[in-house]
């Protein structure tokens, strides 16, 4: 299982997309949201929560359809079906890869993003800790989304329309520990919320996850 | 004709609008019923194969 | 005799090609009366004046989006579970009647809103769940018609169900706890004392009873047709096969 989370992080530097195309984009919205709305320092920090986990969540989206698609292509997920190592495993593997990948660094360029869009220097804490509860959600979320779309030749649209309303929770709750965060408020109930939607979904929808694979290799 | 007041607009906008989209759904499903009926009793007059599945009903 | 016969195709074709006229004709015949009713011989709400009648297309129509996205769950559930193909089609033959009782239910409740809270749209939690199941609507249709072959179809979209099941009880709570929101509580309250006065509540009962067999009128048509389709789509691929065999 090491092995093949070795491989698929090594496949995804080497394909040079999967660092850094998530990060430019997540880049470039910071950059165009103020553009949009004007400079008002007050303004900015007041959206700055919402804009930076709505960017975090599009980032992710971006490099779902890539979770599957190439072993799809090449033939290495018929292999990886009949290998030892049950399809759940290599369903979560997958999503893991996926985090490692995008969320992560998502999580890390954030307070640097945070800075350009005046959030809060209170909330700079808050936002690293709910990207890193709330991203692998989103990886595991988009997994799921990925195999249910993996046999389509152009899943591409269909990929963000099935997978952007099952976003809805962990955004309302990630946000929210942001904006809470910036006001001083108690970010417990929230954070909790947060942790358990990823830990469920952890948990269970490998399971969703490999039964789509499974049907669409029948 | 009820008298709706000064809100006959929003009030008769709201059943014209749910009964066009309601409208809309039953000729819809209607139309396709219709087709994929009559394309059915086409293909099966043309195949005269014995429904051999029992998958269809003569309705 | 079970209620299982009925995942027989030919059985279901048999049992409901005569029930479909007569459950429509209900349908029409509790749908004009409900309709005409609400509409001309209710008298105008002290407070909501006549914007009160849309209550009669409002409140079916979004109990119906919720009761569909349920049956829905259930028939994609008898799918995974018993392979009953009639069960996967009835989902299928669901979701578009779902998603119009969804778009109805949010475009009443805005012509309502505009008079009495004087906005098209609040982002109040009940209308957010709403828009949210609207979109778990077009997900799952998409799906159902981006996939060719129609068991895989069949079982993908099954699958999304039940996940869109769990989140989009999930995405409710979560919205509940994003906002606090304008919209009144359950109209049909069975509290003495909370509940609406007769002149609504029986008129408001009818159109309920209406929009369900509208439903049920609609989603036989509609897995008849799909039953239909499939038999079709099995005799061409069967001459097909037998002209490559000559």
């Amino acid at each position: 299982m090491i092995a093949l989370l070795a491989r698929d992080l090594r496949l995804a530097i080497r394909a040079g997309g999967g660092f850094g195309l998530g990060l430019a984009f997540f880049l470039i919205l910071a950059v165009l949201v103020p553009l949009g709305v004007g400079p008002d320092p007050q303004v900015l920090a007041r959206i700055a929560p919402g804009v930076l986990w709505v960017g975090a969540l599009l980032a992710c989206l971006l490099s779902l359809d890539r979770i599957f698609a190439l072993d799809w292509e090449d033939g290495s997920l018929d292999l990886l079906a009949t290998a030892p190592i049950p399809m759940e495993g290599v369903v979560a593997i997958k999503a893991a890869a996926h985090w490692i990948t995008t969320g992560l660094p998502l999580t890390l360029a954030a307070p640097v993003l945070g800075v350009l869009l005046n959030l809060a220097p209170a909330a700079q804490g808050w936002l690293v800790l709910s990207l890193l509860l709330g991203t692998p959600a989103l990886s595991v979320i988009g997994t799921f989304g990925a195999a249910l779309t993996v046999g389509l030749r152009r899943g591409g649209l269909l990929l963000s329309l099935l997978v952007l309303p099952l976003y809805v929770p962990t955004l309302i709750y990630g946000a929210s520990v942001v904006t809470r965060g910036a006001e001083g408020l108690s970010t417990a109930t929230p954070l909790a919320l947060l942790a358990g939607i990823t830990l469920g979904a952890a948990a269970l929808l490998p399971f969703a996850s490999a039964a789509a694979i499974r049907i669409n290799l029948r | 004709m009820p008298d709706l007041g000064p809100y006959w607009l929003e009030v008769l906008a709201s059943y014209i609008v749910s009964l066009v989209i309601l409208a809309g759904l039953v000729a819809l499903i209607w139309r396709r019923s219709a087709r994929v009926h009559r394309d059915l009793s086409k293909l099966e007059a043309r195949s005269r194969a014995a429904p051999r599945t029992g998958e269809h009903g003569n309705g | 005799m079970s209620l299982w016969e009925y995942a027989n195709p030919k059985k279901f074709m048999d049992t409901t090609g005569p029930l479909v006229p007569w459950v429509a004709g209900a349908a029409a015949v509790a749908m004009a009366t409900g309709l005409i009713w609400g509409f001309f011989l209710t008298p105008d709400d002290f407070r909501q004046g006549s914007t009160v009648r849309i209550v009669f297309i409002h409140v079916p129509a979004a109990m119906m989006a919720i009761n569909i996205w349920v049956m829905m769950l259930v028939t994609s559930l008898v799918w995974l579970i018993r392979r009953h193909h009639v069960s996967a089609l009835a989902a299928k033959a669901a979701a578009p009647i779902g998603l119009a009782m969804t778009v109805i239910a949010l475009i009443t409740g805005g012509l309502w809103g505009q008079p009495m809270w004087g906005t098209w749209w609040v982002w109040d939690p009940r209308l957010t769940s709403f828009l949210v199941l609207c979109l778990f609507y077009i997900g799952y249709i998409a799906l159902w018609q981006a996939i060719e072959d129609p068991d895989t179809a069949a079982d993908l979209t099954a699958v999304l169900c039940l996940v869109g099941s769990v989140f989009a009880l999930m995405s409710r709570y979560a919205v509940f706890f994003w906002s606090q929101g304008l919209h009144q509580g359950a109209s049909l309250s069975v509290q003495a004392g909370e509940r609406m006065a007769a002149d609504y509540r029986y008129p408001l009962y009818l159109c309920m009873v209406a929009f369900g067999l509208l439903f049920v009128a609609l989603v036989l048509v509609g897995t008849r047709t799909e039953i239909r389709a499939r038999r079709m789509k099995a005799l061409e691929a069967r001459a097909r096969m037998t002209q490559g065999l000559t």
